[in-house]
């Protein structure tokens, strides 16, 4: 992506959303833009309406856990298939109660991808139609993608993995 | 009410009564693990609610424990049905993370095997399609060509199936003379055999009358549900990975996009179709241009060094122990990377700390996106429209629940 199309798309947010943004960066050619939490929804609709922007294709989304700043980041990543230029939409919600909008009402792809956030991570979407366990079975209790969640069952002693530090 | 008074129904459009079928989640006709519980009105289908994950196996975490050259042979289990696609894009996208040029001699072999792979991931798609409508003589005809790629995998890396193909950097051995034999060998046959399946069905009235008007989508709900893809492009959309983000040299061929008009069964069975006969002519091309060079990058932190460096050479030593015990540490970054795979944009979303393991990796795997569209298409069809849309979708099991 060029140079120009990057500050097409961040004059776009500008129009209306200078104050929801709270970093603007490029990783490995991926524009990123870190937004608050509160307005996401009105973001997104804005640059898929917005004639510079055009995001109309959600290409995936999902969250990260990070235990150290005690928060969990919502990732989306969109798409504008006519220019080619992709876009990345980060917010970052408390790790105790991760309650954001769903984006159901903007791509109905959401869905899912919503559910397997939810499933993984514990992120309640408000308004998402059918928020409940998609992978995983439904009697599960933990959120299993969240760094507290150790791969293996730690009190398992049939295994000896001091050699390797694994 | 008094007693002796009958009993006159208060409602006389009495609520109609529907029937519930379970559809799977171990139906042969499913090919695969899924369940539907199916709303039905006599034999048409009104709702359908799909049950995933019966084969979950919880890959993004594993990948958080793994060394990242340990993490190719998870991505061998998504879409097994074109496993080398997944496999050389998890080795991009570390060397997209590492910064690595990679020799343009790999690039054009990566390109050959890929190519083999979409072309087997179509003929079992294709070939089930036409199971799904009662011809199974395409079906056996095709598969024998399936087995002479699998021989190809064979030569290249050892495995068929769960290739785990290349390393991070390259190929681990060049091609050998066999596995260039046997490349020309499919290259001779498989016209003539895709020439003669293409006669059987492609213009058989049966077959169109199946097919044409069955299971369709529009190219806006398509988009809306981020289809990717054969699907996406039978609907009439022309993205393509290959064409819109080219990796691997793949600007550097002359192939065109196939694009159907109404996205049903039959469109989505002739974008195939076509897909495969332009694989064939990516694969010509690569290697008639298919440079000399090395067949691995320099990332000695990556590429397992030859044995005979290892026992004669300190620093290959260590760096084959490093390797082998998964101590190597990765720089920190954030990067996407996406491939065309069999059955849309396969991409790797990797986040790195700096540590042994990825901090976070997400697949994007493109038919856990698309089948959630699944319930809306088969909607007012009937039961057989619904087995024929999910086998033209390409739906696979290990991508659908990871």
């Amino acid at each position: 992506m060029e140079i120009s199309e990057q500050e097409k798309i961040t004059a776009a947010l500008n129009e209306k959303y200078e104050d929801q943004i709270l970093r603007i960066e490029t990783l490995y050619d991926f524009l990123t833009i870190t937004v608050k939490s509160e307005k996401i929804i009105e973001v997104i609709q804005h640059l898929y309406k917005h004639p510079h922007t055009k995001f109309q294709f959600l290409t995936t989304m999902c969250a990260v856990h990070y235990p150290d700043l005690n928060q969990i980041a919502v990732v989306y990543q969109l798409h504008n298939l006519v220019s080619n230029n992709r876009l990345r939409l980060k917010i970052y919600l408390p790790a105790e109660n991760p309650v954001t909008p769903t984006l159901t009402t903007v791509f109905p792809a959401a869905n899912w991808m919503e559910r397997e956030t939810y499933d993984f991570y514990g992120v309640t979407f408000t308004g998402h139609p059918q928020l409940k366990r998609i992978l995983n079975v439904e009697d599960m209790i933990i959120f299993p993608l969240r760094k507290e969640y150790p791969l293996e069952d730690q009190t398992r002693e049939d295994k000896n993995d001091t050699m390797f530090g694994r | 009410m008094q007693a002796n008074q009958p009993v006159i129904d208060q409602n006389p459009k009495e609520e109609k009564q529907y029937s519930y079928l379970n559809l799977g989640p171990t139906h042969p006709a499913t090919h695969g693990i899924f369940q539907n519980v199916l709303k039905m009105d006599g034999e048409i289908i009104v709702e359908a609610e799909p049950t995933i994950g019966y084969i979950h196996r919880a890959f993004e975490k594993l990948a958080e424990r793994r060394p990242y050259n340990q993490i190719t042979p998870i991505t061998d289990r998504l879409n097994y049905c074109s496993a080398p696609i997944n496999n050389i894009g998890w080795h991009m996208t570390v060397e997209k993370l590492l910064g690595v040029e990679i020799p343009k001699r790999v690039q054009y072999l990566r390109v050959i095997v890929m190519e083999l792979a979409r072309i087997s991931d179509h003929i079992i798609c294709n070939a089930v399609i036409g199971v799904d409508t009662g011809a199974l003589t395409g079906f056996v005809y095709l598969f024998q060509q399936r087995e002479l790629i699998y021989e190809i995998y064979e030569e290249i890396c050892g495995a068929r199936l769960t290739t785990n193909v290349g390393r991070i950097g390259g190929f681990e051995r060049d091609f050998s003379p066999k596995a260039w034999a046997k490349i020309d060998q499919f290259i001779k046959e498989f016209p003539l055999v895709l020439q003669e399946f293409a006669n059987l069905l492609e213009r058989n009235r049966i077959f169109m009358d199946r097919t044409i008007k069955c299971g369709g989508i529009t190219a806006e709900k398509a988009l809306s549900y981020s289809f990717t893809g054969p699907n996406l492009r039978a609907a009439g959309v022309d993205y393509d990975v290959r064409v819109a983000n080219p990796y691997t040299s793949y600007d550097e061929f002359d192939f065109v996009i196939p694009v159907g008009t109404n996205g049903d069964v039959y469109d989505r069975f002739m974008v195939r179709q076509e897909e495969m006969w332009q694989s064939l002519s990516i694969i010509k091309q690569a290697i008639a241009k298919l440079p000399e060079g090395p067949h691995y990058a320099k990332v000695p932190e990556f590429y397992l060094p030859p044995k005979e460096e290892v026992y004669n050479n300190m620093e290959a030593l260590i760096y084959h122990f490093k390797i082998v015990m998964g101590e190597t540490d990765v720089p920190v970054g954030e990067v996407y990377h996406s491939v065309e795979g069999g059955n849309g944009e396969l991409g790797y979303y990797l986040i790195s700390d700096g540590g042994r393991t990825p901090f976070r990796l997400h697949f994007r795997r493109p038919c856990f996106i698309y089948y959630q569209a699944y319930p809306e298409m088969i909607k007012g069809s009937m039961l057989s429209d619904a087995i024929l849309t999910m086998s033209s979708m390409n739906v696979i099991a290990g991508e659908l629940d990871a």
